[in-house]
């Protein structure tokens, strides 16, 4: 109640941020910042540097230049601080990258075990709840090639939930998966939202953008186009460029 | 009518009896049968017992050091793979080099190359080091006394056989780390963990996995080159022949007794990894 709002940091600030691959430019200059406890999402064609934006911010790609803050911290290239970091800020991919030689519990409990040193009790007991929270407890004991797409990609949201991470990265999280199976993985997202969980999420479903976004970044060629409230942004957005996006694929 | 259903219904019988027949593993009824000619020379033949008696003297030598020089090298293996696979240019260099000599050289330089060059190299290093440090650690110090003579032949032939397929089991532990997807270590990493605890938590306990054929493969090649720790002296079953046929000029009888013997272990063990493969085939995560 008495907190002043001014006084939150935001979660992720983006100064700037230039990545080139050789002679490729995929981010040109992308400057953003997210607001504790919200969601952000980022749609564009193919290519458009959305997927770079989200891995330079747990340094999966290091950036050619550019500033990126998570929670108050500077990355740079220190190995400690990017550590650090990214066990603060989970990341679920679109081909699910479970590790296939561990059961589903276990695939939650190694970096808790490894990263959080948390013993083998305490990360069992965290995973298991984590398990219920994405809905599927009873595929503790499985293994990543007995559980559908559906239950994979639930099973890494949960992996990286149970690190209690500050952010949750989503990247095309429903792409690999089969139409039946999309709705139970937006729906854990959606949860997320709900609960306060700060995410950015890269995502062709325009209804979880429309529901869950609080703000939507449309992307193209590295740059940011447009960013909107969803509400401007599917009813009036500002850009032409946007405009002809939207009409594509919302056709 | 039923006539030529019924001639047709014996032909195919017969074409299924044939495919049958030809489907049999004949190579290995016909080394069974050869062996079995062998064992029964061995049982009643006077010459062959005492070869084969001979022969077997070596028999403790030969997986002696098969396995302690393959331990070594999957020990050797594993650390120059990692380094092949290393972004540390340092790291990937030495290791580069390693690999790269080694595939190089044959086996038997490498050996003569381990046991005459590089371990009286060794002690000279060492003797001169022991020499620097009189005034620290005495006259007598073990660096100044030990000496190229301390490393038995034996010794210097397992050293060499390791060293030559720590080479071998290197590129195979690189190709077993790369073959595991990208995503993998992103993943890892994502979590926080550091370059080695990915490794060795989620990367090397897969690709370990994949190697596992291989690695068997490569323990029988190392079994049958065991036998060229003999131009040492060494006395495995190789030197042993090599000695009694020196002596008896029994040129047939000591060499297919050898051959035997390589063959009874080499195909036992074959037919082990080819077992091994299926069971993993059923089951990607061979448990
Ligand atoms: N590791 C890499 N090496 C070289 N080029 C890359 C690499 N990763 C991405 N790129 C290039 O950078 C550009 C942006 O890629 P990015 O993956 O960020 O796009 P995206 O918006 O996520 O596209 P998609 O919707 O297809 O996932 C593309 O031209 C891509 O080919
Ligand atoms: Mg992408």
């Amino acid at each position: 109640m008495g907190a002043v709002p001014s006084a939150k940091q935001p979660m992720i600030v983006i100064k700037n941020l230039v990545k080139q691959f050789g002679r490729i430019d995929a981010v040109n200059g992308v400057s953003l910042r997210v607001e504790q406890g919200k969601v952000l999402v980022i749609i564009g064609p193919s290519g458009s540097g959305k997927s770079t934006v989200l891995r330079c911010i747990n340094h999966l790609e290091v950036p050619t230049s550019g500033e990126i803050w998570v929670d108050g911290i500077r990355l740079t290239h220190n190995h400690k601080d990017i550590n650090a970091i990214r066990a603060e800020v989970g990341m679920v991919f679109q081909q699910f990258n479970l590790f296939p030689h561990l059961t589903a519990l276990e695939n939650i409990m190694l970096a808790q075990k490894v990263v959080r040193k948390r013993n083998r009790d305490e990360s069992e007991r965290v995973a298991r709840r984590q398990l219920e929270r994405v809905g599927i407890p009873e595929k503790a004991d499985n293994y990543p090639d007995q559980l559908s797409g559906g239950q994979q990609q639930r099973v890494a949201i949960a992996r990286a939930l149970a690190m209690n991470p500050k952010v949750m990265l989503f990247d095309e999280p429903t792409s690999a998966l089969d139409p039946e199976m999309i709705k139970e993985v937006l729906d854990v997202m959606q949860e997320l939202a709900k609960e306060g969980m700060t995410m950015v999420v890269v995502t062709h479903e325009m209804g979880f953008a429309r529901n869950a976004a609080d703000e939507i970044i449309f992307m193209d060629k590295g740059l940011i186009v447009e960013q909107n409230s969803p509400q401007e942004f599917f009813s009036d957005p500002r850009e032409e460029r946007t405009r002809a996006f939207l009409n594509q694929i919302l056709r | 009518m039923a006539a030529t259903q019924s001639i047709a219904k014996r032909t195919s019988t017969q074409s299924n009896f044939v495919q049958w027949l030809s489907r049999l593993p004949w190579w290995l009824l016909f080394l069974i049968l050869a062996g079995i000619i062998l064992l029964y020379q061995f049982l009643t033949n006077e010459l062959y017992s005492v070869i084969l008696s001979k022969l077997t003297q070596g028999i403790v030598t030969t997986i002696f050091v098969t396995l302690v020089a393959f331990t070594c090298a999957i020990i050797l293996g594993l650390i120059a793979g990692l380094g092949r696979v290393s972004r540390n240019r340092l790291i990937f260099n030495l290791a580069t080099l390693y690999v790269q000599v080694i595939r190089g050289l044959p086996m038997l330089v490498q050996i003569f190359y381990v046991a005459f060059v590089l371990t009286p190299a060794f002690f000279t290093v060492l003797n001169a080091i022991g020499m620097a440090l009189i005034p620290v650690l005495g006259e007598t110090n073990f660096m100044l006394t030990s000496n190229t003579q301390d490393v038995t032949l034996l010794a210097r032939a397992m050293i060499a056989l390791a060293l030559a397929y720590g080479g071998f089991e290197a590129e195979t532990f690189r190709a077993g780390i790369e073959s595991i997807g990208r995503g993998q270590m992103e993943a890892a990493r994502s979590l926080g963990m550091s370059y080695v605890q990915a490794m060795r938590y989620v990367i090397l306990p897969q690709a370990i996995r994949r190697v596992l054929p291989p690695l068997g493969n490569d323990f029988i090649a190392m079994l049958k080159d065991s036998s060229l720790v003999s131009v040492l002296g060494v006395r495995d079953i190789t030197q042993e022949a090599r000695l009694y046929v020196s002596a008896s000029f029994r040129y047939p009888e000591t060499y297919n007794t050898l051959a035997f013997m390589y063959l009874t272990m080499t195909i036992i063990l074959s037919l082990g990894v080819k077992w091994f493969e299926n069971r993993m085939g059923k089951n990607g995560r061979g448990s």
